[in-house]
């Protein structure tokens, strides 16, 4: 172990699989040098941590943050992974990466000397180089203040527990939970506020209320739901102005309006909201930042293996990992399961690189921008800081690996009774693929677009949600109801939904949470 | 050079707080559970590992997402091999393409069953229940085995409170004198005698004096350097931890079977044998069940024949006693064996059988008998009738003069889960006050 690096020309890094902290930290030196100097990467500091299986179990459950507050459904998730880990139908992953600065990386304990090389590669400077560059991450996550944020958020929660009941809080972030997905901006950035702050402010509210703590007043007649009663000569018009109205960040609507409420309630779905926006750009990004990390990976240990630093061996190793991460079965093969991110992801990075060195003809027709500008290290780090998935695939999708993929567009309409091969990879089809493709990795495609659009403050003060359906795609009903009892939870009265289509502008179909109770 | 950290050594169970949160959450679903397996289940393993199968209902995280039928979509799929533009493919019968049924029920939406395990004091914590017993019957009821720790020699290491002063004197006077360390009584002398000498200064003396000073100083620097007590000195007591004697101990379940004794009363008598069979288990190392079932007859069958299978015929009681007396002469001396005893029945018995019965145990089986219970199943609506327990079966009123006599045998009438555990109450009394029934085996 004592070796010295360097005493040889081509002294290896490591042999055999078994790993130390020292050859850890030399195998990362020489990685670094190659990412930062080769590359040009620009990572935070990066912080690694070795941990067992039973902590990446923990990590995995509680949505992959080093530091949680407590709820039943991270138990929940718990035991599930934990059963399909001990009965073998499905590995953990080998790292876990955390966008946060520093940036914390978790390595599997049980990892052969071989995968650290390769994790460390994939997490320390592919996503790490991606989290600090990508225009998503730089706008929408705090990644210095995210952990001090989990650390207030988690003690906030433990101390509601403690005044408040279990089962209090409970229901809050239950109700929380379920609109985690419509927590979320998606155009405006919220104002700043650091974790010292969020926690004074909660403080001083907090400290306010019990200053000014008067019991006479509770025996006045409620004013109503906190709005003026002004307020009910205002025209519609004027009311959803001056309510923001239509809404689509729910959560932030029901922490700012809701009638019913306390302080410390709507602390709470502030905290679940600042979470799901944190998350948000990692959903919308996960072609990139997978692609980003295998691709960096598998230039860096091909590197390594090119300089003599590592053996054959350990070559062999990662690149069987590597093949098993960017597989991608066929559509009729029994593994298929949609699209792999990673492949796809990976893919279109050494297309990237092939079409800015190599570029054939048709590259040059169809991406001028890039094709054959020899700078390909450059492209890819612009494309990585400057696209979401849509983009990028709308922007960088080669014909070449539509041929190399051989994906084909397959329709379905609920009125026919057989699907249709819209286009496949050839000369009519590239464009359609592409704009498929993109359209399948948007989020704002794939997410119901629900929006706060009226509540009638005179009258009944129901809430009236409307859902804009494209295609004729309709919402889960089950589930959809189950929601509404959430938000009629967190509101306090009556909630209402209404199915808009977004081309005729019909009603498609109205539910509110009073006729799921007649119905149950 | 990055900031390595080991976290391997973290507290574990992390999440042990949110499993906590999570299993009261699917309370209701696991208790129904809980009570199917204890019909399912034999005797023996009702606290082993359990395998659990929670409907999501009450569990679910519903979310706002699309549909997976119904609408038009476009897919993009991978690996096309012969299809071109325009071609049109059947669709699949009855639901839409693969995948979607997955999707669905990670949603909530699904029908599957959630499956995980539950640990052994969490399966106890729900199957106790109902059945009221105090926390400390309970906590004595989930320890596996008791330790009690008994002295074994010395050590080098351990806490202050068990330093054995005696070694440790023994072995710092050992020492003391090996190393001769100066006495108190020579530092004194010599400095008495310093003092004497200087009383009285003589100029021939003055060498002398230095020459004890010297002595003087190197005697306390010695005593210094060799302490009164080392480190090297310390023993403390050791202390190991020694399992109680558990031995061999057998259960002998006895039940009327005749067509009286119906579904229910058969499970509140299968949970007054897992009560029993529970605390055996935490007495001894080795239990053996016997079930011995009896109609006008008695014979020893297995668990699944004693529960589960329909006999017809008259009751006599006395039928079982025998057998056990048989099995008991047969396979299990009294002198390697503690022999408990627990008897279900509805209370019919044969007329003038019940006298039988009480001359049986008064004169071999309760010499025999570590502990003996008896429990009448009534039906609910009885339980009021019967509240005084002066009246009642023949077989009752029998027992209940059996019990006047034997300190170590109970009799008691249930309609409820909740009424078993007091048939015990004195096996366990006995066992928390730490003045257990003689065992009659020592190893």
């Amino acid at each position: 172990m004592a070796r010295k690096s360097g005493k040889r020309k081509n002294a290896f890094l490591f042999e055999g699989s078994e790993w130390s902290f020292d050859t850890l930290s030399r195998t990362y030196d020489a990685i670094e040098k190659i990412a930062v100097e080769d590359l040009g990467l620009e990572v935070y500091p990066n912080q690694i941590e070795i941990i067992s299986a039973e902590q990446m179990l923990d990590a995995y459950s509680s949505i992959g943050m080093p530091l949680m507050y407590r709820h039943w459904s991270f138990g929940k998730h718990f035991v599930r992974e934990e059963k399909l880990y001990r009965k073998g139908a499905r590995g953990l992953a080998y790292e876990l990466v955390i966008n946060s600065d520093p940036c914390i990386s978790y390595h599997m304990e049980e990892n052969s000397m071989a995968m650290q090389a390769l994790v460390t590669a994939h997490a320390a400077f592919g996503h790490n180089h991606f989290f600090k560059n990508n225009y998503l991450f730089r706008q929408w996550t705090d990644a210095g203040a995210v952990l001090d944020y989990m650390e207030f958020a988690k003690g906030f929660i433990a101390k509601c527990e403690e005044r408040h009941g279990f089962a209090a809080v409970e229901e809050i972030l239950d109700a929380a939970h379920a609109l985690m997905d419509h927590g979320v901006f998606r155009y405006r950035r919220t104002p700043r506020g650091g974790p010292g702050k969020e926690k004074a402010r909660a403080r001083e509210r907090q400290e306010y209320e019990e200053r000014t703590f008067n019991d006479l007043w509770r025996t006045l007649p409620n004013p109503k739901g906190g709005i003026d009663a002004s307020e009910a000569e205002l025209t519609i018009a004027e009311r959803k102005k001056k309510l923001r109205l239509p809404e689509e960040n729910l959560l932030y609507f029901l922490e700012k309006n809701s009638p019913i409420l306390d302080s410390w309630q709507r602390e709470l779905l502030h905290i679940v909201r600042k979470i799901a926006q944190y998350f948000y750009p990692q959903k919308q990004t996960k072609v990139m930042n997978e692609g980003c990390a295998t691709f960096v990976h598998y230039y860096i240990v091909n590197e390594l293996y090119d300089q003599g630093l590592i053996t054959e061996g350990a070559m062999l190793e990662i690149l069987h990992s590597h093949s098993s991460v960017v597989f991608q079965p066929a559509f009729d093969d029994q593994r298929y399961n949609g699209i792999n991110p990673y492949a796809l992801g990976f893919e279109m990075m050494q297309d990237i690189r092939r079409i800015c060195t190599e570029p054939s003809e048709e590259d040059r027709e169809w991406l001028p921008e890039i094709a054959g500008n020899g700078d390909w290290r450059g492209t890819l780090r612009d494309a990585w800081a400057n696209h979401r998935d849509e983009s990028f695939i709308l922007q960088y999708l080669s014909p070449h690996l539509i041929r190399k993929m051989r994906l084909f567009v397959l329709s379905d309409n609920e009125k026919d009774d057989h699907y249709t091969v819209a286009s496949i990879h050839d000369e009519r089809g590239y464009d359609s693929v592409r704009r498929t493709i993109s359209r399948n990795f948007d989020l704002g495609a794939l997410e119901p677009n629900i929006q706060v659009v009226d509540l009638d403050l005179r009258g009944d003060r129901r809430l009236c949600l409307e859902h804009t359906v494209r295609d004729g795609i309709a919402l889960a009903g089950k589930s959809r109801d189950e929601v509404l009892k959430h938000i009629a939870r967190l509101w306090g009265y009556e909630v209402s939904l209404r199915g808009v289509d977004n081309l005729t502008g019909e009603t498609v179909y109205k539910t509110s949470t009073e006729d799921s109770q007649a119905a149950a | 050079m990055p900031n390595f950290i080991d976290r391997r050594l973290n507290p574990k169970d992390k999440s042990l707080s949110n499993r906590q949160r999570f299993l009261r959450r699917a309370r209701a679903q696991l208790k129904n559970v809980i009570n199917r397996s204890v019909k399912d289940r034999s005797i023996a393993d009702v606290d082993g590992r359990q395998v659990i199968s929670v409907p999501t209902k009450g569990i679910g995280e519903p979310k706002f997402h699309h549909s997976s039928k119904g609408g038009k979509r476009d897919q993009v799929l991978t690996g096309n091999k012969e299809f071109s533009a325009g071609d049109k493919l059947s669709k699949p019968k009855g639901g839409a393409g693969g995948g979607a049924g997955k999707e669905a029920a990670d949603g909530g939406e699904g029908t599957d069953e959630f499956q995980f395990t539950l640990s052994r004091e969490e399966f106890l914590e729900l199957f106790f229940e109902d059945l009221e017993l105090p926390d400390l019957v309970k906590t004595s009821l989930k320890e596996v085995i008791a330790f009690k720790p008994r002295r074994a020699g010395y050590t080098v290491s351990g806490a202050p409170t068990n330093i054995n002063v005696l070694r440790t004197m023994r072995n710092s006077y050992g020492r003391r004198i090996a190393l001769h360390r100066p006495k108190q009584k020579d530092l004194d002398a010599i400095a008495a005698q310093i003092e004497s000498l200087e009383r009285d200064p003589r100029p021939e003396d003055t060498a002398r004096i230095a020459e004890l000073r010297a002595e003087l100083v190197r005697l306390e620097r010695k005593r210094k350097v060799v302490p009164f007590i080392d480190p090297l000195d310390i023993r403390f007591n050791r202390f190991e931890r020694e399992a109680l004697p558990n031995t061999k101990a057998v259960m002998f379940c006895l039940m009327d079977v005749s067509g009286s004794m119906g579904e229910r009363e058969k499970e509140l008598a299968k949970r007054f044998f897992i009560l029993l069979h529970l605390f055996l288990k935490r007495r001894y190392d080795r239990i053996d069940i016997v079930f011995i079932r009896h109609t006008h007859e008695a014979q020893e069958v297995d668990e699944d024949t004693f529960f589960y299978s329909r006999e017809t015929g008259g009751t006599v009681v006395s039928t079982a006693l025998e057998e056990m007396l048989r099995v008991v002469q047969e396979r299990y001396p009294t002198q390697e064996w503690n022999i408990y005893a627990a008897q279900a029945s509805d209370g019919d018995n044969f007329s003038g059988d019940s006298e039988k019965c009480v001359r049986m145990l008064d004169e071999v089986i309760m010499p025999l008998c570590q502990y003996y219970a008896y429990v009448e199943i009534l039906d609910e609506r009885e339980a009021d009738i019967f509240k005084s327990s002066d009246n009642g079966t023949a077989l009752w009123r029998a027992y209940r003069e059996a019990g006047q006599t034997w300190g170590n045998f109970q009799a008691k009438r249930i309609a409820r889960p909740g009424d078993i555990y007091p048939v015990f109450r004195e096996l366990f009394a006995k066992q928390n006050q730490g003045a257990a029934a003689p065992d009659k085996a020592s190893a």
